[in-house]
């Protein structure tokens, strides 16, 4: 099944001055978002692979989108994450199917890499919920300067049978960091992890 | 005169397929850009402000510049446009009147000859207050397939002593426009209205 996709939404923020302090060079992180119609809505279905195939497709496409709108290549995204807002008559596992078996395979296709899970939420909520996207850093996980997140929000969506299915790319950590931990410098990147 | 200090510039892209109708062949594309600057007139009241739009008019053409490439960089697809600003609450609904001109003008300068008013909605609010920029066709105000809104809201902006000004352009209009009056193709073109 391919997703039916009602409306694409591209969003980038640019920090120039956090903490009175200047920013540089900026920091930016993009998120690309896709309202989708749930094909599960109001019924209880045991086999969800329509939904994880919608997941991988739309893995490639919001990826493409993002890093396009980060405007930098995709190897030079520096951390990731992903969520997802189902509409009043979804499950949470409807979104779990979208997110997890395979949307992640292709986001990290258009970085080149990405060693690191994924992080992600699901919520449930109705049109102009705001749901946040956990940020990583691709390669290692424990990279504490890239511990972040990115609200988004469509304000006509979910509507009760939609997902709103979101990926979230950034060129750097967050601004300022200083509360240690493990640098980017020191990333070994075999795990994962570290 | 002050300076303008941006802490913060958000970009957003809305690619509308459908609303329920059937799918557009070109998708519309609704887009804003926001900017968080520090509002210099934050916390007392001060007479004479109308210097400040001169100090926003390089903001203004930017922030325009910035919204056009994100639309596609053609300023001949640009069909709608709209502005807006939050001001946070230490300030007065008058500081975001100062927007008019700038914001105005920067648009119309970029987009060649718009004649239409520049149509425009600004409040008072605090962090993550959402604001609806209303839209209108850009050469004839009374186009009825193009009145249009886009909501923004960014969710760590304004704070009390800052103010968001925004832009916004579409390019074409509502998705499923059906409801007849003045068509984009009987422009007159001479005073902005048909």
């Amino acid at each position: 099944m391919s997703a039916s996709i009602r409306k694409i939404i591209t969003v980038v923020e640019e920090t120039r001055i956090e903490g009175g302090q200047a920013v540089s060079p900026p920091t930016k992180r993009a998120a690309a978002i896709a309202v989708i119609e749930n094909p599960f809505a109001g019924q209880y279905v045991e086999n969800l692979d329509p939904l994880i195939a919608i997941g991988e497709e739309l893995g490639g496409l919001l990826a493409e989108r993002a890093v396009a709108a980060l405007g930098i290549a995709g190897d030079k995204v520096e951390s990731y994450g992903k969520a997802a807002c189902v509409g009043a008559e979804g499950e949470l596992e409807h979104a779990a199917a979208i997110l997890h078996p395979k949307l992640g395979a292709p986001f990290r296709k258009v970085l080149t890499k990405g060693a690191a899970l994924i992080p992600s939420s699901k919520k449930r909520g109705g049109p102009g919920a705001p749901f946040d996207i956990p940020l990583g850093h691709k390669d290692a996980a424990f990279v504490r300067s890239h511990f972040d997140g990115m609200e988004v929000r469509v304000n006509d969506a979910p509507r009760a049978n939609e997902i709103v299915v979101a990926i979230a790319v950034t060129d750097s950590g967050r601004p300022h960091p200083r509360v240690g931990g493990l640098q980017k410098s020191e990333i070994k990147g075999e795990d994962g992890l570290r | 005169m002050p300076s303008v200090e941006v802490r913060k510039f958000v970009t957003q892209v809305e690619e509308i397929w459908h609303e329920g109708g059937p799918p557009a062949a070109n998708p519309a594309r609704r887009g804003a850009i926001a900017a968080v600057i520090a509002n210099p007139y934050a916390g007392r009241y001060v007479e004479d402000i109308a210097g400040f739009m001169d100090d926003l008019k390089p903001l203004g053409l930017e922030m325009a510049k910035r919204l056009i490439d994100a639309l596609g960089g053609d300023p001949q697809h640009i069909e709608g446009y709209g502005k807006g600003a939050i001001v946070g609450s230490a300030g007065e609904q008058e500081h975001g009147a100062l927007w008019h001109v700038p914001g105005g003008y920067a648009m119309r300068e970029l987009l060649g000859g718009a004649k239409a008013i520049v149509p425009s909605a600004k409040k008072v609010g605090g962090l993550g207050t959402h604001l609806d920029i209303p839209i209108t066709h850009k050469d004839a105000s009374y186009v009825r397939s193009h009145f249009d809104a886009i909501e923004v809201g960014i969710n760590d902006a304004p704070r009390a002593n800052e103010i968001v000004l925004v832009l916004a352009m579409t390019t074409g209009p509502r998705v499923h426009a059906r409801v007849g009056g003045l068509a984009a193709s009987q422009i007159k073109g001479e005073d902005g209205l048909r």
